[in-house]
């Protein structure tokens, strides 16, 4: 089957709108995430949506929707605990990641254990998505991309240095809790992408590809959309072609980007 | 009216107490050398100040406003002591110096070519417009400090703070850096405070002195702190060689008789 045969279908295109512009949100967010070194923060909360999805299909609710809360909750926590300075913030991401599986875990055992719709979060299943996760995904890209716009300089003054942000009148705490909350809503919503086991190689892995060839912050973030938009729809491809998970597959050709990346940074953009 | 009115101030890391009820006041147009030693509480009090830490007791105010109101940002020139930007941070040198005009804009703040023209003229002025098209943590410790500078002056901020300023710079560099600085404060009614724990570096260009080793040593002009008994008992057999740095107008009796015995 060639690549326009492939378009045709149309659960396929509903499959790459929103996992393109799922791609979009994560590479926005990674960028500053991945400079501000939260990265791990999309590993940990996605371990906590672990239960909220688990707690959306015993109450027979929609998992997506129930997890969003239920992980912007939990990745206030993480701020406030990080912020305490009683407690590092690597540590503060393993206790709620652990804290968050856990839960997940016994939540699914009182459900009866592992079904379909459970395993489909945990490895992602781009090609499942619904209408409603497809508006989702396009509101929660159209908010992202507005926050960002608006607090453009606001963010890089905070990313590049926090107590520098402060003294030119950055509201550095409400900042930071806009940037996590609406992390948080992103790693639910990048789940249905490439599972709970991946969604944090989303944010972590175009955003640092781009960041080996970008000099300003601008062609960061372009650089960063456009490779993670390219790595859903290579990824969704090869994994339709080859019969393979998509999720697995997405973030095989992120992995191959990244490299090719380090290669030009290393040899063609030497002098840069 | 002082622009930094400090009262009682104390502060404590984990149950140590590093800062104990120190009170002083800068006024417009001062250049305020505040020295001490190596952790003295030198940053620690600069944090207060500017509201980046909470003070337990005491209270810090800038211009007439409580810290934890103050919103006129703009006044303020704030030069941290290190500058650790994320690596890859894929910002120019030019980028950088231009953050400091974030205080003075409104919502949703971005840049105009009148903030370009400013950024080229302040880096002129700090020595740092050849490479403003670097990125900025590709550039060496001095030239990064020189960026920073020019953050820190662009807005033209009526209180200038300076972190440990000179350290990563040469000896010239830093004549350069407190030539410079001591020009925009007489100049204009910028008071400057200098952080540093070495007199020689701003010994003629300071007309008041705060020496802090966890509490208040010494708060005074220049020739109250020649005259400072105070001054001696903590300086001891180093108060001579500390005189020799002021190259001060004023005779200093303190080095007179320190240098008959």
């Amino acid at each position: 089957m060639n690549i326009i045969e492939f378009l045709s279908y149309a659960f396929v295109q509903k499959a790459l709108i929103a996992g393109a512009l799922i791609a979009v949100i994560t590479a926005v967010l990674g960028v500053f995430l991945v400079l501000k070194r939260l990265s791990l923060i999309g590993d940990s909360l996605s371990h906590v949506a672990l239960s909220g999805i688990a707690l959306g299909l015993i109450t027979n609710t929609s998992p997506v929707f129930m997890a969003i809360p239920v992980v912007m909750l939990s990745s206030l926590g993480i701020y406030k605990i990080s912020a305490s300075a009683k407690v590092h913030s690597d540590s503060a991401l393993g206790i709620i990641a652990a804290a968050g599986i856990s839960l997940g875990l016994i939540l699914a055992a009182l459900a009866g254990g592992f079904n379909v719709d459970l395993l489909s979060f945990l490895f992602g299943s781009i090609l499942t998505v619904s209408t409603s996760e497809l508006v989702l995904a396009f509101v929660l890209a159209v908010i992202i991309l507005c926050l960002v716009y608006i607090f453009y300089n606001d963010l890089i003054a905070i990313t590049f240095d926090q107590n520098f942000a402060k003294t030119a009148g950055v509201n550095t705490e409400r900042m930071n809790i806009i940037l996590v909350l609406i992390s948080a809503a992103a790693v639910v919503i990048a789940l249905k992408v490439v599972g709970i086991m991946l969604v944090s190689a989303m944010i972590i892995i175009p955003p640092t590809a781009a960041l080996q060839l970008a000099n300003t912050f601008k062609k960061a973030l372009i650089l960063a959309a456009s490779f993670s938009v390219l790595g859903v729809i290579l990824g969704i491809y090869s994994a339709f072609m080859l019969n393979m998970p998509s999720g697995a597959m997405i973030i095989a050709v992120d992995i191959i980007i990244l490299m090719i990346a380090v290669m030009l940074r290393k040899y063609a953009f030497k002098k840069r | 009216m002082n622009i930094i009115e400090v009262k009682d101030l104390s502060f404590a890391y984990n149950g140590e107490e590093v800062l104990k009820n120190i009170s002083f006041g800068v006024k417009r147009g001062d250049f305020t050398g505040l020295l001490g030693p190596n952790g003295s509480g030198k940053t620690t009090l600069i944090k207060l100040v500017l509201g980046l830490l909470k003070a337990e007791n005491g209270s810090v105010k800038l211009f007439g406003q409580d810290i934890s109101r103050f919103k006129d940002w703009s006044k303020i020139g704030y030069l941290e002591q290190k500058a650790t930007p994320p690596k890859l941070m894929p910002l120019t040198a030019f980028d950088v110096a231009r953050l400091g005009l974030l205080s003075t804009k409104k919502m949703p703040r971005i840049f105009n070519a009148e903030d370009n023209r400013l950024t080229n003229e302040i880096m002129a002025q700090t020595k740092c417009l050849d490479y403003k098209d670097k990125l900025f943590s590709e550039l060496s410790g001095g030239q990064q400090q020189r960026v920073l500078l020019a953050r820190t002056l662009i807005n033209k901020p009526s209180l200038i703070i300076l972190d440990e300023p000179s350290t990563a710079l040469d000896s010239s560099s830093r004549e350069n850096l407190f030539e410079m600085i001591s020009e925009i404060n007489k100049g204009s009614d910028t008071a400057v405070l200098v952080i540093t724990h070495d007199i020689a570096d701003i010994g003629k260009y300071v007309n008041n002195f705060i020496i802090l080793d966890k509490e208040l040593i010494f708060c005074g002009d220049k020739r109250e702190f020649c005259r400072s008994k105070k001054v001696t008992d903590y300086f001891g057999p180093y108060t001579p060689h500390l005189m020799d740095h002021l190259h001060s107008e004023d005779s200093c009796p303190f080095k007179e008789s320190h240098e008959h015995h």
